[in-house]
């Protein structure tokens, strides 16, 4: 009984989940190549949430002895690769943002520059 | 300003109004010729202003980008407009401008890309405590072992490369531990370095970035820096 009360939890969660992120796809407030991580990892949790069978065999799989937990360590597992994913994006923004800031430091000393040989003449 | 040397010092400076000018002022007035570029890392005071007065090109940051990004800006205005050598000297006068001939003939001399200023070679009047002096110490020792080299000083930024280092710094300059990183990327990517002897002052004005009880903090962080860079790739060019 517990057991179907969680897959029950668990599928309502990756529903709504799944909405929202269709919602923001929508509204134009996520990047298409940020939604491939979330709706393949609300896919797997709902595919796992809705087959028995498929849980009890990853459970038995990493050790579990309460399948339905297995849920929660999968999510955990997509959490983290989300993450880390978003960790790359960082850096690579990061990287961006300082040449950018580098590159307009540099602009604005050779506008300096041309305006003063502008003005000399 | 009009390029007039083949020499560029890159002098990064972040909140150092007081000691800005008095820096650049000692490096126009060496018997070398050399170019200044000053590079205002995002201060709140006006520094810039006062590197302005002194008639230096100035750089300045949108925002802070740290020592890394900073001095990296200078190695691509060294490029762009073609400088043989750089310089890099701190903006806040911990660096003693006289010496830097030392390091150019240095470099000139035993035919490398890089001269490091190093305060603990020789010169000895570089007083420090008992825990920095083993910080230092493990800093030596875990360099040797990876670059099969001593160097003794690897978070000073007092140093002198030649045209290929600055061309491939502009490119890959690190951002976060830039002394200590770049000097293992320098190595992993076929450069040569020495080191010499200089002196360093006490701070003139405002405090070291690093105080008693980070520094600890400081070191495991820079080591770990130094081993994730060990890892890192050669980088193909």
């Amino acid at each position: 009984m517990m057991q179907l009360r969680v897959q029950i939890v668990t599928v309502l969660v990756g529903l709504v989940l799944l909405g929202l992120i269709f919602q923001l796809i929508r509204k134009n407030r996520l990047l298409e190549r940020y939604v491939i991580l979330w709706i393949a990892s609300t896919g797997l949790l709902l595919a796992v949430a809705i087959w028995k069978q498929l849980m009890e065999k990853f459970a038995q799989f990493i050790g579990i002895y309460y399948p339905p937990s297995a849920l929660f360590v999968l999510a955990i597992f997509c959490g983290m690769a989300i993450i880390l994913h978003f960790s790359v994006v960082i850096s690579q923004l990061t990287k961006q943002n300082h040449k950018l800031a580098q590159e307009v430091a540099l602009l604005q000393a050779d506008l300096k520059n041309l305006e003063a040989k502008l003005y000399k003449k | 300003m009009k390029k007039r040397a083949d020499i560029l010092a890159i002098v990064p400076a972040l909140n150092e109004e007081k000691a800005i000018g008095h820096v650049i002022k000692e490096i126009k007035t060496l018997d070398v010729p050399i170019d200044v570029v000053v590079i205002d890392d995002g201060s709140d005071d006006c520094t810039a202003d006062a590197a302005q007065k002194t008639g230096t090109t100035v750089l300045s940051l949108p925002y802070n980008l740290g020592i890394g990004g900073a001095v990296q800006t200078g190695f691509q205005y060294a490029v762009q407009h073609g400088y043989q050598k750089a310089v890099q000297v701190d903006g806040d006068g911990q660096h003693i401008p006289k010496e830097i001939p030392l390091l150019l003939q240095a470099m000139d001399n035993q035919n490398v890309d890089v001269v490091i200023g190093s305060r603990f070679l020789g010169k000895g009047d570089f007083v420090s405590s008992a825990p920095r002096r083993m910080g230092i110490r493990i800093f030596q020792g875990v360099n040797s072992l990876f670059l099969k080299q001593k160097i003794t000083d690897n978070t000073s930024g007092f140093r002198a490369y030649n045209q290929r280092a600055i061309a491939f710094l502009a490119e890959y300059y690190p951002h976060d531990y830039p002394e200590p990183e770049s000097v293992i990327l320098l190595k992993k990517n076929g450069f040569t370095m020495t080191e010499i002897p200089v002196h360093m002052r006490q701070r003139e004005h405002g405090q070291s970035s690093i105080s008693a009880f980070r520094a600890v903090y400081y070191m495991i962080k820079v080591l770990l820096a130094i081993f994730v860079g060990m890892f890192k790739k050669q980088i193909k060019r």
